[in-house]
């Protein structure tokens, strides 16, 4: 028995009441807190904006990684969302509308590649994900008449509820979409985790064929993880798209796929909220150590994730929970 | 139907012949990459995505030490014993730094962890790199200037290839294949490793010690991909970001492979060679996508890779 | 900087400031002077392309520090805060915004990449801040809609590829087959279909035995090179750079390549020093720009040889073309506050909008020529294209029998789009062409 299959077991059980209150409470203060930041420093509202963005696709790694399956191509559903908005937005601007089209065309793919994948396990179900993300990729960049390779695609300018508005009130539309559409996911998750089918993804993990014993198609529980992680990513590229108002093929690049996993283990795979706080946390470190030395962030990025690793395996999350708990006891 | 398939080959038959010639250069490339990985993967269990930082380090190393001989004033095959020596480096020096001081620690912990880790160790390298060898092209090709060319008829043409291409690339490919494949089977240390590829649990019930073959292994690893990249190096300009594409292409090989397999390696680099040559003559869109189309396809036909073996499962 | 310093300090600022930094927008306001110039630039610092932003950089940083030495621009200090655009435009359009917002940047000075210009240049429009365009080549920019807060500091695709394509007409008039191969990206695709709607237009009936679209950053072209010697194309394009261009050299030269086809390279220049004697001599190397450590009449030879000398001085290699553009952006920069500042009289500092005005229709000078930026924003610089050959002065091939093309010949009006101008060319346009340069 290693130590991981001892914290699967208390995971297993589901948060109890106390747990459950200070991830509540922890999430609150979060969002308080980026409000006040984004309102404090204008810059890192767009900053914070795309966290939140991909700390909802990160929430499907965050499925994925309950039945102990890695996704190493999950942004190719965050480039589908993105190119979505980019290809429909000179049609049809309105927010409202391109977001569930968006999650929907994703959610799609999401459930053809599903059907695939969810045949295979660990480093084929990765590698699988790896080689699909690649070939939308390429296509991306080779199919320069459409999508116009590499130089990416500028998103025409967007109404909100009919409304076409200012830059700065524009910027805090999307932050507030952003924070409201993580907010509702986060909830989602919560609850499909605590779900039958929520609780069988620990199932594929630990063994898989008690799970089908009991009756219980491991297919059937992944590809639902799946799809609803392809639907998130959907959603979240969709935000970036409309956030950064540029969209390239670099989004669906197997390191782009690294960095969503990255942010997963960044922010603790234990709570709907860690995905969140690692992409905070990764966006963060990104900006600043940009700025402080411009041609060594990479070093810098992976560093931070070996001291993480090495020292703090449940991420963000298992730091700020464990510091809690230690308060309230 | 068929009529038309033999006329396309009557008239697209030689430049057909060409295209088996490049293919076989390019898969011999991507083997040395990728059979390092695979080793790695059947003992260790972890997807190392540092394998393409090896690959360029070892590059960037030969070249490095083939321009110091090339000013010492050394004749030109001297660029082979800096081929040699920048593989031993790596293997002998950075793999056991890199197994000692990080690997070792996440033994045991899940997958995604081990694996992250060398994705952190990958972006580290990156850097590092950069700081070392500057970000513009770095060449050396005195081994591929040394042997010349040769020219292969082509109907009433000619078209010359160099005989490092033609003849050391594929060779050395071959002759690692046929070393690695006695040392597994033949040798005590070999078998070792191939026992606790197979079940680790059983192997160190046995008394071996799976640490030092852990650490034997990696390093092994670590000189295959430095030896890799160091062939690559005397036709190619080292540039920064030059491991991240290699290493993406050999993912996709170990996974058609099957976990751990030599010969699955060699036969899907061969496919991945040809069919990419074949792709560049007759349908140059598709060739980036070729080896992720292969992988797929196997897949679908066979679930555990070419030469993988159907893993038991566990109730 | 750490994170918990700005967090203060921000926290400072938005109670002092309150509400009012959630609409400063565009500001129209008196500017105060401020105590230093801050520049905004955003390189290539990581990945392939960094073999351009890097020197680039190193360019600013010594020209910065020469600017400062004498007194900086209007009696300020200029300092500037580099961005790598690697991590990709979702990262760079926040850290665009991070300069202009955060860092106080009065000018920004944008992108190597194509892709990058396009998302920063709308950028611009929306916070209404001076960028220069100090590098990318995509003709998209000015030609699908107007950036008034955008200028660009040197030519773009469209003279860098009718350029050669007219030195091509005139040196062998009579090719009959063409093959391409260019890296797959914007940049190859675009240049390819320029330098067809030119090619058809100016010279019908030319065969394309091969278009060859390699990865870019690819490794390896043994493939494609045996392709182009079975096929024994008269001319092959290759507007491939960096490392991509050496390796496709390398491997081509060993094969002999060059000896049965004449090799067209429009952006050659930033390889030859790394390719020193492996360059085949007699084929047509452009610069994107006039530029060349060889040019036999610049306007400046003074300042040419300073700028090159005290490059070579500190970093211990030649400039290329990058490093070119990046002082032509900061010579375009110091010529539009002296304008500006001069408009404005004793003690004043201009506004954002009053130093965009002073970007159009700006003349200022470079070691080489001069430039104008239209009043499109686009700057028109002159084309250099010659054949390598090598002399005792160099130990690099550079271009002879130079002919100099005149910006406006080679660029598109105003107005117009590339493809549909280029289209309209008429074979006798090459009678215009002048004469090599003397030297």
């Amino acid at each position: 028995m290693t130590p991981s299959d001892d914290r699967g077991a208390e995971r297993r059980a589901g948060p109890k009441r106390p747990a459950l209150a200070r991830e509540t409470l922890l999430a609150i203060i979060g969002a308080l807190a980026l409000v006040l930041c984004a309102w404090a420093i204008p810059w890192l509202k767009f900053v914070l904006t795309i966290a939140l963005a991909k700390g909802i696709a990160v929430l499907g790694i965050l499925l994925l990684l309950r039945a102990g399956q890695v996704s190493f191509g999950h942004s190719m559903f965050l480039a589908v969302g993105a190119y979505t908005v980019a290809f429909v937005a000179p049609g049809t601007p309105e927010v409202l509308l391109l977001l569930p089209l968006a999650a929907l065309l994703a959610a799609a793919l999401g459930l053809v590649i599903g059907l695939f994948v969810v045949r295979y396990r660990d480093i084929f179900f990765g590698m699988l994900n790896l080689a699909l993300s690649m070939v939308i990729y390429s296509l991306l960049e080779k199919m320069y008449a459409v999508t116009h390779g590499t130089d990416g695609i500028r998103v025409a300018g967007l109404t909100f509820a009919g409304q076409r508005l200012e830059r700065e009130v524009q910027e805090w539309a999307m932050f507030g979409i952003a924070l409201t559409l993580a907010v509702g996911f986060g909830l989602l998750v919560r609850a499909y985790l605590g779900s039958p089918m929520g609780r069988a993804l620990a199932g594929i993990k630990t063994r898989e064929t008690r799970l089908e014993f009991m009756g219980l198609s491991a297919r059937l529980v992944l590809l639902f993880a799946y799809v609803l992680s392809a639907l998130m990513g959907g959603v979240g590229g969709a935000l970036v798209a409309m956030t950064s108002r540029h969209v390239t093929p670099q989004l669906a690049y197997w390191t782009s796929s690294g960095e969503l996993v990255f942010i997963a283990i960044l922010g603790g795979a234990g709570s709907a909220l860690g995905p969140f706080l690692g992409a905070t946390a990764f966006e963060l470190v990104r900006v600043y150590a940009a700025a402080a030395v411009a041609d060594a962030w990479q070093m810098i990025l992976g560093g931070v994730l070996l001291v993480v690793i090495l020292f703090a395996p449940g991420g963000v999350w298992g730091i700020l929970s464990s510091k809690l708990k230690g308060r309230g006891a | 139907m068929p009529s038309t398939i033999i006329e396309w080959f009557s008239d697209n038959g030689l430049l057909f012949g060409l295209a088996l010639l490049d293919g076989l250069a390019y898969a011999a490339l991507v083997f040395m990459v990728a059979v390092g990985l695979n080793l790695v993967f059947g003992v260790l269990r972890i997807v190392n995505v540092a394998h393409g930082s090896l690959f360029a380090i070892g590059a960037y190393t030969a070249a490095s030490i083939g321009i110091f001989f090339a000013s010492l004033g050394l004749p030109m095959w001297a660029g082979y014993v800096a081929l040699v020596l920048s593989a031993l480096l790596v293997g002998a020096v950075l793999g056991p730094l890199i197994e000692k001081l990080l690997l070792r620690r996440i033994y045991g912990h899940e997958d995604v962890l081990q694996l992250l880790v060398t994705f952190a160790l990958f972006m580290i390298l990156e850097d590092v790199q950069k700081l070392i060898w500057g970000v513009q092209p770095i060449m050396q090709d005195a081994p591929m200037k040394f042997l010349g060319t040769v020219d292969i008829p082509f109907g009433d043409d000619f078209i010359p290839f160099t005989a490092y291409q033609l003849f050391v690339l594929p060779g050395v490919a071959v002759a690692t294949l046929a070393a690695l494949a006695w040392f597994l089977r033949r040798t005590l240390t070999g078998r070792v490793i191939v026992a606790v590829t197979t079940d680790k649990e059983a192997a160190t019930a046995m008394g071996i010690d799976a640490a030092k073959i852990m650490l034997l292994t990696f390093s092994f690893g670590a000189g295959l991909a430095a030896l890799g990249g160091a062939l690559a190096s005397p036709t190619t300009s080292l540039v920064p970001g030059v491991g991240a594409s290699t290493i993406v292409l050999s993912f996709a090989v170990v996974a058609t492979a099957g976990l751990g397999q030599i010969e699955g390696a060699a036969l899907t680099s061969l496919m991945i060679g040809l069919g990419r040559s074949i792709a560049v003559y007759f349908a140059p869109e598709f060739e980036v996508v070729v080896p992720y189309i292969i992988m797929v396809a196997v897949l679908l036909v066979r679930p555990q890779g070419l030469f993988g073996v159907l893993e038991t499962r566990r109730v | 900087m750490t994170e918990a310093v700005t967090r203060r300090a921000a926290m400072l600022g938005a109670a002092a400031t309150s509400g009012a930094l959630l609409f400063a927008g565009g500001n129209a306001r008196a500017q105060a002077k401020p105590t230093e110039l801050r520049v905004g630039i955003t390189t290539f610092l990581s990945g392939p392309a960094s073999v351009f932003g890097v020197p680039a950089r190193q360019a600013a940083e010594l020209l910065f520090e020469e600017i400062n030495k004498a007194g900086g621009i209007g009696g300020i200090p200029v300092r500037a805060f580099f961005v790598d655009e690697a991590p990709g435009t979702d990262h760079l359009v926040g850290e665009y915004r991070r300069l202009v917002q955060n860092e106080g940047c009065q000018i920004i000075l944008a992108s190597i990449s194509s892709g990058s210009c396009l998302a920063c240049t709308p950028l611009s429009d929306e916070m209404k801040k001076t960028t220069l365009l100090w590098d990318c080549g995509t003709q998209r920019i000015f030609e699908e809609g107007p950036h008034p807060w955008a200028f660009r500091t040197q030519g773009y695709g469209t003279p860098e590829v009718l350029a050669p394509l007219l030195y091509l007409l005139k040196h062998k008039p009579d090719f009959r087959t063409l093959a391409v191969i260019n890296q797959d990206y914007a940049w190859g695709r675009d240049s390819w279909e320029l330098w067809k709607a030119g090619m058809d237009a100016m010279k019908p009936g030319v065969r394309v035995v091969a278009e060859m679209f390699p990865r870019f950053g690819a490794t390896d072209y043994s493939t494609e090179v045996t392709r182009l010697l079975a096929a024994r194309p008269d001319v092959i394009l290759s507007t491939s750079w960096g490392g991509d261009l050496t390796t496709l050299i390398r491997q081509s030269t060993e094969r002999r390549l060059f000896e049965r086809s004449l090799f067209v390279m429009p952006i050659a220049e930033a390889s030859l020093p790394t390719l020193g004697r492996t360059m085949p001599a007699g084929h047509i190397i452009g610069a994107r720009g006039d530029h060349w450590n060889n040019h036999p009449a610049p306007k400046d030879p003074a300042r040419l040889k300073r700028l090159v000398d005290s490059y070579r001085a500190k970093y211990n290699e030649y400039p290329i073309y990058p490093v070119h553009h990046m002082a032509q952006a900061i010579s375009a920069m110091q010529a539009a506050y002296a304008k500006a500042l001069a408009a404005k009289g004793a003690g004043g500092w201009p506004n954002d909008l009053e130093l965009a005005n002073a970007f159009r229709g700006l003349t200022f000078d470079t070691p080489t020529s001069s430039i104008t930026l239209r009043e499109d924003g686009q700057g028109l610089e002159d084309q250099i294209v010659g054949l390598s050959s090598f002399n005792d002065k160099y130990p690099f091939a550079v271009p002879k029998d130079m002919i100099l093309f005149p910006a406006a010949m080679v660029s598109a009006p105003v107005g117009q789009k590339s493809t549909d101008w280029l289209k309209t060319l008429k074979p006798d346009f090459v009678a215009q062409v002048p004469a090599p340069m003397a030297g």
